[in-house]
């Protein structure tokens, strides 16, 4: 009767896992079904080609692609020094009083919608952008600012915890050798987080890769790469969110998918890399 | 509480009623304690779990101060000096009197860069000069010919023993006066405590040396002289070979034949 228990719950447990990656490959084959039309008119000049015309019957995916990639780069090159400036300070300077309220405040600033981070972005944050930089805006700046403190609590936040599971003894002995407080920050506490730091950055770069809500608000929805960053632009998230309720034609409509392809393997990608970053250090620690 | 006058060795240290206080206690954790540490010889601090003996060690670093609201009273004068006043560069304190751990603190870099931290810490940049400092460390620790092949791989790549003779070697590099040390072997295996503990006898040329051990036949072993504590409080001390076989105190005698502890 047990062995009949355990065969049952074996197997039941090794189908719900199953289950998960079903639907990851479903959801690949679903996307690709459904761009195929795309892929064979553009094939994968899609990738390099910029102009978006609907009207025209014509797609190329440059300028969201292009867009996606900038405003993760805008939003992970602010957000990732000050993150790890608020984690230094959590971690290892702050008084225990100030430590608790303010660590927690960096986990709820990480758990509000995005839809709210663009809300505030849209009606508060855009106008000092506009009055600073100039523009309307709305536009590519104004999107990685937004993103960059959005995704700023969660490295702040991931970071903070892979320094503090430096071992006491380890910062003690480095103290113990005449270490100053920044001496043991930068030689032994981050060396030590190093695989938890750049996996945290991965994870939190996955996450502005994919971000839409938060974005759409401030971007502005114009395929249009520019070096100007005040002007109004796209990233992948943003086409998707707003074309596909006007999408008419069948080309129009497979293109948007391609996009979200192309989407679902840079996510894809980042979430395995910092993947195997994470499962190195598990590995390094045994 | 006897024979502390009868000490007539030069002393690397000297506690003056000293008395210790965790942040946010009131009482102490250490009452009272007056003890002369010998110079270049080996003093053993042994008593049951919670007499206050690695709290006492931790205070001659001052590594008590890294977490705040602990405090000392009293003094431990270290070349005179009181180095409990405010004013002591902690700093300087703490290259010239070096610390070993319960477990070995390989630093997450290369076997070379561990000896050579608390060098580069005291502004030494010399490459032919850390070389030398780093392989003469290693030699006075009896590790270079284990590793002298390897000096670029991973601290953590070493065995135990290895990690707790390269943690040895780092702090002996830095040439403290004084060095501590907190339960050396207690995470080794007998073979590799051996090798500690012949290490440690020969480093008292050099150094004076306390080692805080739950293990008598260790402090047998290893001291010259031994400090007894029992509740935060010095019960006796005196040289190893008395305590252990004519132990003045009561209370040595049953710790020390196993009544307690």
């Amino acid at each position: 009767m047990k062995k009949i228990v355990d065969f049952f719950f074996e197997n039941l447990t090794k189908l719900t896992a199953l289950f998960s990656l079903i639907l990851l490959v479903a959801i690949m084959a679903v996307l690709f079904n459904e761009a195929l039309p795309a892929i064979s008119a553009f094939g994968l000049s899609f990738i390099s080609e910029d102009v978006w015309a609907p009207n025209r019957e014509v797609f190329g995916g440059f300028s969201s692609i292009v867009g996606s990639l900038l405003s993760t780069f805008i939003a992970m090159f602010l957000a990732t020094p000050i993150a790890i400036g608020i984690a230094i300070f959590l971690s290892e300077i702050a008084p225990a009083r100030v430590k608790e309220p303010i660590g927690v405040s960096v986990e709820l600033l990480a758990a509000i919608p995005s839809v709210i981070y663009g809300m505030w972005g849209l009606f508060y944050f855009a106008p000092i952008i506009r009055d600073i930089f100039g523009g309307n805006g709305i536009g590519m700046l104004t999107a990685g600012i937004v993103l960059a403190i959005m995704i700023l609590p969660f490295i702040a936040a991931v970071t903070r915890d892979a320094m503090n599971t430096t071992p006491d003894m380890l910062k003690e002995s480095a103290y113990a050798l005449g270490a100053t407080k920044w001496d043991v920050i930068k030689d032994v506490i981050i060396p030590f987080a190093k695989a938890g730091v750049i996996g945290s950055i991965i994870l939190a770069l996955g996450r502005a890769i994919g971000e839409t809500m938060a974005v759409t608000f401030v971007m502005g929805n114009v395929h249009n790469i520019s070096l100007d960053l005040t002007a109004a632009a796209t990233n992948i998230p943003t086409t998707l969110a707003n074309e596909f309720a006007e999408a008419e034609s069948g080309l129009h409509y497979a293109s948007l998918f391609y996009l979200a392809l192309i989407l679902f393997l840079m996510s894809f990608v980042t979430i395995f890399v910092s993947k195997i970053y994470f499962l190195r250090k598990v590995r390094k620690s045994k | 509480m006897a024979t502390i006058a009868e000490i007539k060795e030069k002393r690397a240290v000297e506690v003056k009623d000293f008395n210790f206080y965790y942040a946010g206690t009131v009482d102490p954790a250490l009452k009272d304690i007056n003890l002369p540490i010998p110079k270049k010889k080996v003093t053993a601090l042994i008593g049951p779990s919670g007499c206050g003996k690695t709290t006492l060690l931790r205070s001659f670093n001052r590594i008590h101060d890294l977490y705040p609201g602990n405090r000392y009273e009293g003094e431990i004068l270290v070349h005179g000096e009181n180095i409990l006043q405010k004013n002591i560069d902690l700093i300087d304190l703490r290259v010239n009197v070096g610390m070993i751990f319960q477990k070995p603190t390989p630093f997450p870099m290369s076997i070379f860069d561990n000896i050579a931290y608390g060098l580069r810490l005291k502004g030494i940049k010399n490459k032919t000069e850390l070389k030398d400092r780093v392989e003469k460390a290693l030699k006075d620790a009896a590790l270079f010919e284990e590793v002298k092949d390897r000096l670029k791989a991973d601290g953590s790549s070493l065995s135990g023993g290895q990690q707790q003779r390269l943690c040895i070697a780092r702090a002996i590099a830095v040439e403290p006066e004084i060095m501590l040390f907190d339960e050396p072997t207690s995470a080794l295996d007998p073979i590799s405590t051996l090798a500690i503990e012949k290490l440690i006898i020969e480093l008292k040329d050099k150094v004076s040396i306390i080692i805080v051990t739950h293990n008598m036949q260790q402090a047998a072993r290893v001291s010259d002289y031994t400090a007894f504590m029992y509740l935060g409080e010095l019960i006796e001390f005196g040289k190893t070979d008395d305590i252990f076989v004519n132990p003045k105190e009561k209370l040595t005698e049953e710790y020390i034949t196993g009544k307690f502890g």
